[in-house]
């Protein structure tokens, strides 16, 4: 398995080589677990077995492994900057992923539940965007390269000079404030304002 | 066109074409010898052109959209992904206007579709 360690060791990034094995999800669940968090949120992306009424047989994964892992730190330093976050873990298994079975796992704990549901989401939609990695559609009669529409709409962003770089979440400064004050029976959340996402 | 402008003709454009290979000829002795690209192929890229990666000699200060037109020449198939595709150069999403230098790695990333 190829593996990263995120800031301080704090981030556990994987991409699993092929292998029968299903992901290990408690091993995940278990790094973001901390005494400070008072919530772990996490995404299990499983395969299914329609596909615009096409009964879909497996999925095969392939990636660019060294910059799948780049692309990953860069995601979990991008929710770090965007949210007040624990730890993170983000896990993807390469090769066949019967239905049923989990191709990538992601998981975010923070102190509150709002930063670790959108951190955590924020992590699937960047892997989906972003991450070299490709996934092939096997049917009874066909295969095909699936296209992640996160990636198209992306595309013009990652082909430029500008993108890739700082955050650009705009919080507004009272929302700051009171995201520090705000607790976790406050279904308001965090409160944050953010009017665009971080680009990463 | 009178045959002795077509021969002064001639002898214009054979003037240009070595006034052009002095020019890269000083141009090379300038910034140095042929680049080395190494070019990776993924998913649907590497079925169009039969192959994981390919080594490339280039002229230097190729960029890498220099490098695509090259690819596309070598391997017509390409066509197919070449208006949703992106670069990445040395593991990083690149524009085709960068320019490449010796032992870059060059990367075809066809759409993405993981998770």
């Amino acid at each position: 398995m190829a593996a990263e360690g995120g800031e301080a060791t704090e981030d556990l990034i994987e991409i699993l080589e092929a292998s029968p094995t299903p992901i290990d999800l408690a091993r995940y669940v278990n790094h973001v677990r901390d005494p400070a968090a008072g919530a772990i949120a996490t995404f299990e992306g499983t395969t299914r077995d329609t596909f615009e009424g096409k009964r879909v047989l497996e999925l095969r994964y392939e990636a660019y492994v060294p910059m799948a892992l780049r692309r990953l730190r860069a995601i979990c330093s991008a929710a770090r900057a965007a949210w007040p976050l624990r730890r993170l873990a983000v896990a993807h298994r390469l090769g066949t992923v019967p239905v049923g079975e989990a191709s990538v796992f992601t998981a975010a704990s923070a102190v509150h539940r709002a930063d670790a549901l959108e951190a955590c989401r924020f992590l699937i939609d960047e892997v989906k965007a972003s991450v070299p990695i490709w996934k092939k559609e096997v049917y009874a009669n066909g295969e095909v390269w699936k296209e992640n529409r996160e990636f198209l709409q992306r595309r013009n962003a990652l082909a430029s000079s500008s993108c890739c770089c700082a955050t650009k979440v705009v919080m507004d400064d009272d929302a700051a404030a009171d995201a520090a004050a705000v607790t976790a029976a406050d279904d308001g959340g965090s409160g944050a304002d953010k009017e665009e996402f971080p680009a990463v | 066109m009178a045959e002795e402008s077509k021969d002064a003709c001639d002898a214009n454009k054979a003037v240009e074409v070595i006034k052009m290979q002095k020019t890269s000829d000083m141009a090379e002795m300038e910034v140095g010898p042929l680049i080395q690209v190494k070019v990776l192929f993924f998913a649907r890229a590497r079925e169009l052109t039969g192959l994981t990666d390919i080594s490339l000699l280039m002229p230097p200060r190729s960029t890498a959209r220099d490098c695509m037109s090259k690819l596309l020449n070598k391997f017509p198939k390409l066509e197919e992904i070449y208006n949703s595709m992106v670069v990445a150069l040395n593991e990083e999403y690149a524009p085709e206007s960068t320019v490449l230098r010796n032992s870059d790695e060059l990367a075809i990333i066809p759409p993405i579709s993981g998770g």
